[in-house]
Order: structure tokens, then C-alpha cells, then sequence
């Protein structure tokens, strides 16, 4: 039995009796991607598929995401699931900007990432025409396992991410492409 | 369940009571669909829901429809109605010109009318008098053209992802 | 603690102050109406819908309604699309019962091909569309627990809807947006797999869902929350075009699968449950009584289920089966009408009705004989409905809007289509 529990890998440091020295951009990793708050924004579609991720069969509350925040001021993690049409953009623009650095975003679904099978005057072909977005989920809808295997790679790019990275001159480039101060 | 109000009975009924203003009616697929003139709408809704036989009193749909090749009759407003005591389902078509596209609105009648007008005006453009509030429902405020009329394309030409050609456009 | 001693200390203090003294009428006193922004985006509101509301105070005294959110033009996508590639948009309308939508379309396109399905395809559309009742049933129920802060009845709901995704996978391969069946009857029949599944969910959930309706149906609190709040009588709902569980929980009796039966609904025994006032409790009330009544109309067709074919002979849309395609040509060469669409569909307009999750759902199709619909569109019951919703709330409070919102069972991509 012992053989099915895997541990994780502990990042490169120094132990010893009692304490654990890493590099402090490895523990503040590893202390948000396990504490990720999502703010589920639910659409349509992929927002019941959500709701079952969240429900007790595929949990998402044991990868840290316990509380799902509804205020974008208190969430790290925006997750779009579901189609957004061009009236709904503003709305999420605004959401989005609500948010406080580090933020992440995910998209989940086919419409989400590029207006899905909703190829219409009406629908946006995709988020990234508005915000900048680090993870897509494809499918239509995509089954839990999907979305849970998007939180996993969101966590992997938390973890990585380099201290500095909120202040470099392509994090700002990006951010106004988007027309985001 | 048995019914003895038929097809022909409600055809005869509406004949005499509005006369010329029933410009046509055809029975298909288990329903008779009555072409009307476009002013005689509400009064023609009002004459059926209070009728004692007939008894249509529910107002199950209301949608529009464009027909650019009939000309002077381009838009046409379909209302489906039902009566729930006898069972009975009718349809009634007004054709309206698209130089001019008005009819009267039927929420005096039904509430149910308001958003029914209100999405068939955001489609087509057909302006429905008397009603409270025409604006917009579904599509953005600022569009300025109907797009559910024939000329118009389904996909948005200002995109710059898809590249029309793989798509069979 | 020390703010709870300092405040004990001031009411105290108010307390025996004030004790000669009349308090302040209220209209000395300059009040005025505050605006309150209910969405769109609001953990409350289940989909994306804007409410406006004018409050006086804590009660509600009037709301503006934007919808239109998540508008994805169904009716212009279905004038481009062949009638089998339409199943798939029927998908997105109730996503919660997504079977009931596809039976439908698939029913409105016989209806204008004239076709006869066989009794066995009708009885295994039957049982699947009560399942998707139950799905969506359990949803709206469910929900209504969170929004009065109930969150277990979710949990342990939502575990017997991943059974019922099971089925559907076992049916057609997807969970939630199926494209189950095919116009003339469905692509392949029940395996051994479905029966057992479908058999030990009857026998199982009956016992789950006797838990849940324990903790809701009798709870002091929960009656506190629904019972009066929300109202709605059955002439103005008539009057507003409601139809299915809404309208039922107003005291009419109007059921399609009754009045206009489809699909061999006249051969199956079930009740129709009716409330009384129109208040929220009904609504969850008629809700549960609907999902014990699909559970006896999948016992029965179950039963009953007769043997035969599961399609009809629909040769301008069913496709043949692959063996015939490779071996017969009469066969390869309807296969390739199907699918290039160059097959003959008689010209006319038709107008069909299903009991969806929510309502009356119908279709009108007007159809010039080409590859795809002239017109279609879509009777989405929660358009009609959705507009009683400021009548209904004028005069309660905010936590009741939230909570007769959720009853209402308002599906954004049925609202907006």
C-alpha cells in the first residue's frame, strides 16, 4: 500500500535536524499553488461541468482551491468557463482588473478559448482577445478530470514563477497590449 | 382526447367573423395556420381568447420570419396560440412590408407578448406600436442592424483568427 | 470579545435612556430608494442575467432586467446548418437536460418527414428524457438548498448525477451535452451495460433521495425561507406564459406530455403534481413529487420495453449501417447524399412541443426543402417566464429575490439562446 502514496518532490535545498532552507521564491511558489482561490466565473455549459469538478466526486478542494471566492478581490485563480459573448467582455474585463496581482487565469472549454463552435456575430472567439490567459482546457465540455488536470498545470506555472515576474518589462508589455495599466 | 371543435370549424368561425381581413389558411401537420392582415392582430387575439367556444387563451410564441424574395411582404410576425380547456393549437401569420414594418402589439392582451416583441424586433426590426418599452433584448445596445435578415452573414467579418477558406466560406 | 462588552454596554445604556422618550417617526427622517446591482456576475444568480433593483431599504420596490449575456444566435447558426449538425446547438439550450432537447428537434424533423418511429426507439427516448428530467430536477433543488445555505444537499446530490452521467456515457459516450439519438430513432441500441446501470440507480437513489427530501422538506428553516416568498397566482402566470413545474406549482394542471402526447407518453401511468399557492415551496415541492413520478416512468418503460428496431427507416437522414455501405450500393450512395446533403426534405412549416426541464420547449421549423431549415425557432420556456420575475419579487426582501430566482430555475443558455 505504501507504494501507491507518492511523495512530492521537495524543491532543491538544504535540510537538516528540524528545518528545510530553500529559496524563497520556491516556498512562496509552493505556498500559493496549494492555496489557490478560484473565482469560478460559470457561463453556461462547462459551468455545470465545473460545478461537478467542484462537487464531491472530483473534488477541487483538495488541491487547496477549498473556498471559492466570488469576489474578485479576494481570488487568485479566475476560471472562465463557459461561452462569453461581446456583451458579456466589459464584464469580464472588469472582473479581471478587480483582481489583485499574482493573478492566473484559466480557460476552460472550447468557447473560452476561441468561441468554440459559436463561430456568430455575437459570440467573442476566445478570452485572450481581452485578458491575457496562462492555461486553456479544451472540449466542449471538458470532463472533470480535464479541468482538474488545467488546475494542475496553473499550479506548475505557480510554482515556477520567478519572483520579479509581476514587475519585468514583458509582464507591463503584456498587460498593455491588452490595454491594461 | 376527443375533440369536436375541428380545423374547419375554427377556420369558418374566424371567416365570419372578420370577414376579408383572413387573407388565407392552410391546414398542415396537424395545425391550422391562418394568414391575417397585419392591423387586425389584436383584435383578431382578443375575438379568440374571449370567444366561449374557442377559448384560446394562452399565447405560446411569438417569432418573426424574412422573406426578401416576396415582395411587399418581406417580414413576416407568427404568433402561436393554444387553447389548454379544448387542446387546440393555431397559428396566425401577418406579413408586414420591410419599407414600413409595424403591427400593432399584443401586450394589452398577454404579458407574455412583451419580450416575445421585444426579441422579434432585435431580429428582424419589425416595430410592434403600442408596445412599452421596444428595445433591444438579447443582442448589444449599439448594434445598429438586424441580424437575423437574410443579407446579413452569420459569422463576425471583423475576426482575424479564422481564415475563412479552411472553413468552406 | 471586548467589541461585545462595549456594545452590550451602549444598547444597555440606550436602553434605559430612551425609556421616556418616543423614537423618531420615520418621516421626519429623509429617505430614499437605493440601487442595488444584482448581477451579472453573482454567485447567486445561476447564469448570467442583470437585475437592477430599486430597494426601500431591505424590500424590494422595483428591478430592471437585462439579459442577453450569453446571446450565441442559435436561430442564425441553425440557417446554416444541416438538420443533423442542429442536434448538437438543441445541446446548448437547457444544458442541464440536454437529452430532452435533442429528443425534441429529433421529433420536430419526423414530424415534418412523417415518419412512424418504432415503439421500442420511442420507449428508450422516454427513458432517456426522464432521466434527464431527474438531472435537471435535482439541480434546481439542490440549488435552492445552497441559496438558503444548505450546501449538503449539493454534495450529495450531485454524486447521483455523475450515476445518471454514467448512464448517458454507457448511452452515447458524453456527459453533459449528449447529442443523444439520431433523427428517425438512436444510433445504437441499449447494451446489456444500460439495463444494469439504469436498474440499480432505480433501486438505489429512491433511497438517497429519501435523505435529501428529509433534510429539506420538513426543516423549520427551510419553511421559514420558501413558504410565501415569491408569489405568483395562476392567472398572471397563465397570463405570462408559463409553463411546466412553475406553472404547475401555481395550481394548472399543464403538462405536454399529457395534453399532446409524443413519443408513447399516453402509455405510461403517472401523476401530475399541482401546487397550490405559487410559492417558492411549491416549486420545490412540485419538483420533488416530478422526479419520484420519472422514477416510476422509467420502472415502467423498463418493464415493458417491447422488442424491435431502434430506428426508423428515415433514409434522407438516419445513416445506413456500415456493412450495407461497404457492401450494398444503393446504401454507399444514401450515405453520400447524407452527408454531402443533397437529400429531398419536403417543404412546410411545423411547429412541435416537449415537457423540457422547465417548461413547454417547442420548435418551429419552416423548412424550403434544402439542406438546412429555412427558419428555426426555438420556444425556450425560461424567456417567457424569466419576465414575471420583477412582479414576483416587488415587495419582499433581497434574500428572497435570491431564493425565487433559484426556484425559478432560470438556465442562462436557455434564457438567451
Amino acid at each position: 500500500m505504501s507504494s501507491d502514496i507518492q511523495i512530492a518532490e521537495a524543491p532543491p535545498g538544504y535540510s537538516g535536524e528540524g528545518f528545510f532552507a530553500t529559496s524563497i521564491d520556491k516556498a512562496i511558489g509552493l505556498a500559493r499553488a496549494n492555496s489557490l482561490w478560484p473565482l469560478p466565473f460559470a457561463t453556461s455549459c462547462c459551468g455545470i461541468e465545473f460545478m461537478a469538478t467542484m462537487a464531491s466526486n472530483y473534488d477541487l478542494a483538495r488541491f487547496g482551491s477549498e473556498r471559492m471566492s466570488f469576489s474578485p478581490r479576494q481570488a487568485d485563480l479566475l476560471i472562465v468557463a463557459g461561452t462569453i459573448a461581446k456583451k458579456m467582455g466589459p464584464v469580464l474585463k472588469k472582473v479581471y482588473l478587480q483582481m489583485a496581482e499574482p493573478r492566473w487565469v484559466l480557460s476552460v472549454g472550447a468557447c473560452a478559448s476561441s468561441g468554440g463552435i459559436f463561430d456568430t456575430y455575437s459570440v467573442l472567439q476566445g478570452i485572450d482577445r481581452i485578458i491575457p490567459v496562462d492555461v486553456y482546457v479544451p472540449g466542449c465540455p471538458p470532463r472533470p478530470e480535464q479541468i482538474l488536470e488545467g488546475i494542475l498545470k496553473i499550479q506548475e506555472l505557480v510554482k515556477n514563477e520567478p519572483l520579479r515576474r509581476r514587475n519585468s518589462p514583458e509582464y507591463k508589455a503584456l498587460l498593455t497590449s491588452y490595454g491594461i495599466q | 382526447m376527443e375533440n369536436s371543435i375541428t380545423h374547419e370549424f375554427i377556420a369558418e368561425r374566424l371567416q365570419e367573423a372578420f370577414g376579408d381581413r383572413i387573407l388565407a389558411s392552410e391546414f398542415s401537420y396537424d395545425m391550422l395556420s391562418v394568414e391575417i392582415e397585419p392591423s387586425a392582430i389584436v383584435d383578431i387575439l382578443q375575438w379568440l381568447r374571449d370567444d366561449r367556444i374557442l377559448k384560446f387563451r394562452f399565447l405560446t410564441d411569438i417569432c418573426g420570419s424574412h422573406y426578401p424574395d416576396h415582395k411587399g411582404k418581406e417580414l413576416c410576425v407568427i404568433y402561436h396560440v393554444q387553447s389548454m380547456e379544448n387542446n387546440l393549437r393555431l397559428r396566425l401569420k401577418a406579413f408586414v412590408p420591410i419599407e414600413q414594418p409595424e403591427i400593432p402589439s399584443a401586450t394589452s392582451l398577454y404579458s407574455s407578448a412583451n419580450w416575445m416583441e421585444r426579441e422579434t424586433f432585435d431580429f428582424y426590426g419589425i416595430n410592434f406600436t403600442g408596445h412599452p418599452g421596444l428595445t433591444r433584448i438579447l443582442n448589444a445596445d449599439e448594434m445598429d442592424y438586424f441580424p437575423l435578415r437574410k443579407e446579413y452573414p452569420l459569422e463576425d467579418g471583423t475576426r482575424t483568427d479564422k481564415v475563412d477558406e479552411f472553413f468552406g466560406r | 470579545m471586548t467589541e461585545t462588552t462595549i456594545m452590550d454596554q451602549t444598547t444597555e445604556h440606550k436602553d434605559t435612556a430612551l425609556v421616556e422618550q418616543t423614537p423618531a417617526p420615520h418621516t421626519d427622517l429623509h429617505t430614499e430608494y437605493t440601487t442595488l446591482n444584482f448581477g451579472p456576475t453573482h454567485p447567486a444568480t445561476h447564469g448570467i442575467f442583470q437585475n437592477i433593483l430599486t430597494m426601500d431599504g431591505e424590500i424590494i420596490v422595483d428591478s430592471e432586467q437585462t439579459v442577453g449575456y450569453i446571446h450565441r444566435a442559435f436561430e442564425k447558426i441553425a440557417e446554416r446548418r444541416p438538420f443533423y449538425q442542429i442536434t448538437v446547438l438543441t445541446d446548448r439550450l437547457n444544458y442541464c437536460s440536454a437529452p430532452i432537447n435533442n429528443m425534441g428537434w429529433h421529433m420536430t424533423v419526423e414530424k415534418l418527414l412523417n415518419v412512424e418511429i418504432p415503439k421500442r426507439a420511442q420507449y428508450m427516448r422516454v427513458i432517456i428524457m426522464e432521466l434527464a428530467r431527474i438531472a435537471d430536477h435535482l439541480i434546481c433543488n439542490s440549488v435552492i438548498g445552497v441559496d438558503t445555505g444548505a450546501l449538503t444537499g449539493f454534495t450529495y446530490m450531485f454524486q447521483w448525477r455523475e450515476k445518471i452521467y454514467d448512464i448517458y456515457e454507457e448511452i452515447c459516450g458524453a456527459r453533459l451535452t449528449t447529442n443523444i439519438g439520431r433523427i428517425g430513432g438512436l444510433e445504437r441500441d441499449f447494451n446489456n451495460q444500460v439495463y444494469s446501470k439504469i436498474d440499480s440507480f432505480l433501486k438505489e437513489f429512491p433511497k438517497a433521495f429519501e435523505e435529501f427530501c428529509i433534510l429539506l422538506e420538513r426543516n423549520r428553516i427551510f419553511f421559514d425561507r420558501t413558504v410565501g416568498t415569491g408569489p405568483i397566482s395562476g392567472e398572471r402566470a397563465l397570463n405570462y406564459g408559463f409553463t411546466g413545474p412553475n406553472l404547475r406549482a401555481a395550481g394548472i394542471d399543464y403538462d405536454v406530455r399529457v395534453m399532446n402526447p409524443y413519443s408513447s407518453y399516453q402509455d405510461f401511468e403517472f401523476d401530475i403534481p399541482v401546487g397550490l399557492h405559487g410559492d417558492t415551496y411549491d416549486r420545490f415541492m412540485v419538483r420533488q413529487a416530478e422526479i419520484r413520478e420519472s422514477l416510476k416512468i422509467i420502472r415502467q418503460a423498463l418493464d415493458n420495453m417491447p422488442q424491435g428496431k431502434y430506428y426508423a427507416d428515415v433514409p434522407e437522414f438516419y445513416l445506413p449501417p456500415k456493412e450495407d455501405v461497404y457492401t450494398k450500393m444503393e446504401a454507399l450512395i444514401w450515405h453520400f447524399k447524407i452527408v454531402m446533403g443533397e437529400t429531398e426534405v419536403p417543404k412546410g412549416e411545423v411547429y412541435h412541443a416537449v415537457e423540457g426541464g422547465n417548461g413547454e420547449l417547442g420548435f418551429y421549423l419552416v423548412s424550403d426543402g434544402g439542406r438546412t431549415p429555412y427558419k428555426l425557432h426555438f420556444r425556450r420556456p425560461c424567456f417567457v417566464f424569466y419576465q414575471a420575475f420583477p412582479e414576483m419579487i416587488r415587495g419582499g426582501m433581497l434574500s428572497d429575490a435570491v431564493i425565487t430566482l433559484s426556484s425559478l430555475n432560470v438556465i442562462a443558455g436557455e434564457l438567451d439562446a
